[in-house]
């Protein structure tokens, strides 16, 4: 009766095998490394860097484990962060000879040790969470609301166009909070303002009332269609969160949506909080200028004069200087949209700036006034400006719809029009939460977590060897398995660790003891009734199965609660709880039952298990009397 | 090697009363320590900074609270932090204040201060975040209460949910009365250890309810109150082990685990003893004044369990 069929034993064996083989990743440690990434979306890493990087080794001096490209960035593997460090220096000095205009990022980095069979094999150890690492992490809050206004601004002056260009006469179209009012002054305007509206304008609902002898009109923005521009908002607001820390140099940042208007960002291995927070919080700026194109300012261009008053020097992305006028006609704040495109008469490639009302009545004066001559957008970033584009004004350009277009090609308008956008936040964001952990705390909490788990598992252990014996022994495995199944759980999910993940493994193993004890003492309540060791065996799996479920359940229902209501440490915590119960379950009954099968299941004549002690009351109540004191009534 | 070797039912019951007085008593003293004393929730619920500053050597704690109060922050906590050498600073969250730049601020006249300061690890918690936290706080607590109730009263009865339930939220009171007492950091880690608890200690009802179950199908002569006691005697050892095993690896935490798991793990231990002491006395005495009936189980029990020979009330079964 306690014989597992073949399949039984084939699926342990499977579990235990691809369970031995997720876990070992974890296992191979990290490699110093030294990451080469672009600094700017025009640079591409290539393998010709990759050469580069090679060669710069080699007159150093030093050879790297590995040189690796995964078409992002190029990573060099060492053995040590002796010859990292070294290793890092050379290649900055090869690949990145103008500290102050770098065009690739050289970053110090730790790269999976694990073996190319097991990567194949989509084996990958758990990521380490920031307090097991070090790093910082920030939770950035984006203004929804003021999304919204800043679309409803630009909506307003798009509706002003729009009505113009129509012909219907309106008095006045103004914002008042998060809705579009028009007025007008007979109901024909009205209808064909709502025609206009309608067609051009479907994100808005709209609202006629009278007011008085006039017509009113309210627009709002639409549920679904603000539900979109938030999320457009966030999406922008990532990109430019990754274009900065990209600056950083940071390995492996991460950066998520958290909720509908949250930004997480954890940096790992970054120490100072004061510099990412300057970088996160940076609003770089866009300006636009009209080009100095007097005698003097030709002169300076062709660097044959000094730069005229009023006027400053910048480079273009070539390196070409173009001299500009100080006064600032927009900024990036009034620029709403930028978009690669292409241009439907010359087929050529073009970028599509929005401006906002504001900006494009400027913008209409300044270009009336300066047709035939360069108006140049200039890229603020670390307090150094870049000059963008600098295009010829052709001709006057109304309705805040620019195009500037010329002599690139699509990729050169697609970096273009990342840049315009990355200057500008859609919405403005806040540092709501942040944390920063030193590395020697990380390690700390490493050695921590792991000698905890470490002596409560041999305590335990030591304990139910000695209580039960040989199924003492069968617990042990299963309680192994249990941890074993665990990690490569986690490794699978690639989950990342924590320190309270850790402590949930902890508390996960001291609770799923509580299985294998139901098992043990329902196995030793039999044998004391009388049954048979292969009987005992039987009954005792079986009828220990129904508690074992019950209790899981009601722990289950805690680790559900924590994973839907708990936030960052608290949820991960959840995670490893709950499936710690559910290995359990497997471990506990199944992989258990499956030793015990094969150690006592083959024998027929099965005369006595070791399970300890089966203390029977009539066999010693002569020696033991003095232990029960109290008497049932 | 057998611990429990028990050969008559223990008369639990007919102390029920006692031992519930010494619940009522703890609980009661829990309660006002929560009242008067108040949780000392951590920067995560208030909102606010926690910076903790490594030195190489024990730092004057006087000195820094005049340093950090100097800067202009007012009701800053300064106190160490695991060793002499470690402190932990809290500020206040502070309105209008962009809470980036204190860290920084503090950290820069630390350093000024003495060269040796190192920034081992901040913390900042914006207000609302901290709010929120305690809501969801409340309703993950909520959702447990009332999802255990409902599945205690499907699987048993509701009396059974009822008992259950006010046992084991008297040990949730019990562990917050000992943190509000000794004024120990409630952060969210205890939290979670709280809520954990009270998943175990239900696990104990959970079992001691099913053998009562067993037992009401076993034991037809048997009155209620003889019917616990044998339940709570039989399944004594089981508990105990159980308990023991799980106590073994929160030890381990709490000695092992550092600075960071130890409130964690204190919740954890505080919770497993007391998560005893209610589910062996407190929720089947509480259960037996709702007066439960064999007749109340029979009709809903689809247990597995075969009844023994109804003779042997000696029979020291274990689960």
């Amino acid at each position: 009766m306690n014989r597992y069929p073949v399949w039984k034993y084939a699926i342990i064996l499977v579990v235990l095998l691809v369970s031995v083989l997720f876990t070992l990743p974890n296992f191979f440690g990290e490699a110093p490394s030294v990451q080469v990434s672009s600094a700017k979306s025009t640079i591409k890493v290539d393998s010709a860097t990759q050469v580069k990087i090679e060669e710069a080794l080699k007159t150093a001096g030093l050879t790297p484990d590995g040189v690796t490209f995964d078409g992002k960035s190029i990573k060099a593997l060492f053995k040590d962060t002796d010859t990292q460090l070294k290793a890092k220096d050379a290649i900055q000095k090869s690949l990145v000879p103008d500290a102050t205009a770098p065009n690739y990022v050289v970053a110090l980095n730790l790269v999976r040790r694990s073996p190319a069979w097991l990567s194949a094999l989509g084996a990958a150890p758990m990521y380490l969470g920031l307090d097991l690492r070090g790093g910082v992490h920030f939770m950035l809050q984006v203004d929804m609301a003021a999304a919204l206004t800043k679309k409803t601004e630009s909506l307003t002056g798009d509706i002003r166009s729009a009505l113009r260009e129509k012909n219907a006469r309106h008095g006045g179209v103004s914002r008042s909070g998060s809705s579009i009012e028009i007025r007008f002054r007979d109901q024909e305007t009205l209808a064909a303002a709502k025609r206009v509206l309608a067609d051009q304008f479907p994100e808005l609902a709209t609202i006629d009332a009278p007011e008085g002898a006039e017509y009113k009109l309210t627009a709002n923005i639409k549920p679904e269609a603000a539900l979109k521009i938030q999320d457009q908002a966030l999406k922008q607001n990532i990109v430019t969160l990754h274009n900065r820390i990209n600056e950083l140099g940071v390995a492996e940042p991460v950066i998520q949506q958290q909720g509908l208007d949250r930004i997480v960002v954890q940096l790992p291995g970054v120490q100072d909080t004061a510099k990412a927070k300057d970088i996160l919080g940076r609003t770089a700026t866009l300006e636009l200028r009209m080009v100095d194109e007097s005698a003097e300012g030709q002169a300076a261009e062709t660097n044959s004069g000094s730069v005229p008053f009023g006027s400053e020097r910048f480079l273009e992305r070539s390196g070409r200087p173009v001299i500009v006028k100080k006064q600032v006609i927009l900024t990036g704040e009034n620029l709403t949209d930028a978009q690669a495109g292409i241009d439907s008469q010359t087929q050529g490639a073009t970028v599509n700036l929005s401006l906002d009302a504001k900006g494009s009545r400027i913008f209409a004066d300044v270009t009336k006034e300066n047709i035939n001559k360069r108006m140049a957008i200039i890229l603020f970033e670390k307090g150094k400006g870049e000059v963008v584009t600098a295009p010829v004004i052709r001709s006057e350009i109304n309705g805040g719809r620019v195009q500037i277009s010329g002599s690139m090609n699509t990729s050169e308008a697609n970096d273009t029009a990342l840049l315009l956008r990355a200057g500008s936040l859609a919405a403005p964001m806040e540092i709501i939460e942040e944390s920063s952990i030193g590395p020697s705390l990380g390690k700390d909490n490493i050695d921590k977590g792991f000698n905890s788990v470490t002596w409560g598992f041999l305590v335990i252990v030591g304990f139910m060897c000695v209580y039960y014996m040989m199924f003492g022994v069968f617990s042990t495995l299963s309680l192994g398995l249990n941890l074993l199944m665990l990690v490569a759980v986690l490794s699978m999910l690639q989950a990342t660790l924590t320190l309270p993940g850790i402590a949930a493994m902890a508390l996960a193993l001291g609770m799923a003891i509580d299985s294998n004890v139901l098992i043990n003492e329902r196995v030793r309540e039999e044998l004391r009734g009388g049954a048979s060791p292969q009987a005992a065996i039987s009954a005792g799996f079986d009828r220990a199965w129904a508690t074992i479920l019950d209790s899981n359940i009601t722990t289950l229902i805690v680790g559900v609660a924590l994973l839907a209501f708990g936030s960052g440490a608290v949820r991960g915590f959840a995670v490893v709880h709950s499936l710690g119960i559910l290995t359990s379950m497997f471990s506990a009954v199944f992989f258990s039952r499956g030793l015990v099968n094969l150690w006592y299941g083959r024998k027929k004549k099965l005369k006595s298990v070791a399970i300890g002690t089966i203390w029977q009351p009539e066999a010693d109540v002569a020696t033991e009397s003095s232990n029960v004191a109290v008497k049932n009534k | 090697m057998e611990f429990f070797k028990i050969r008559k039912d223990i008369p639990f019951m007919r102390h029920a009363l006692i031992f519930n007085a010494v619940s009522l008593l703890t609980f009661v003293l829990a309660v006002f320590f929560l009242f008067s004393r108040g949780l000392h929730l951590s920067v995560e619920f208030t909102g606010g900074t926690v910076m903790e500053v490594s030195y190489s050597q024990p730092a004057d704690l006087e000195k820094l609270r005049n340093k950090v109060t100097s800067l202009g922050f007012t009701d800053v906590q300064v106190q160490n932090f695991g060793t002499a050498r470690d402190v932990m600073i809290r500020l206040p969250a502070q309105k209008g204040v962009s809470s980036a730049q204190q860290s920084d601020k503090v950290m820069a006249a630390l350093k000024a201060d003495s060269a040796d300061a190192n920034l081992r690890r901040t913390n900042f918690v914006g207000p609302s975040v901290g709010e929120e936290l305690v809501v969801d706080g409340l309703k993950a607590l909520a959702f447990v209460v009332i999802g255990i109730m409902i599945y205690l009263a499907i699987r048993f009865e509701w009396k059974y949910a009822v008992a259950a339930i006010i046992a084991n939220l008297h040990d949730v009171v019990i562990i917050l009365g000992f943190f509000a007492f000794f004024q120990w950091e409630f952060s969210l880690a205890v939290l979670a250890a709280v809520l954990a608890v009270l998943g175990y200690s239900v696990n104990e009802s959970v079992v001691i309810f099913d053998r009562i179950r067993e037992n009401f199908k076993r034991f037809r002569k048997m009155s209620t109150e003889e019917i616990i006691d044998n339940a709570i005697t039989s399944t004594i050892s089981r508990t105990i082990i159980t308990h023991g095993c799980t106590q073994i690896m929160v030890l381990s935490m709490l000695l092992f685990g550092g600075q960071t798991l130890f409130y964690f793990a204190l919740a954890l231990t505080i919770g497993i003893l007391f998560g005893i002491y209610s589910s062996v006395f407190v929720a089947a005495a509480i259960a037996m004044w709702l007066g439960i009936k064999r007749e109340d189980l029979i009709k809903v029990a689809p247990v597995a369990k075969k009844p023994g020979d109804p003779t042997d009330e000696n029979d020291g079964a274990v689960v």
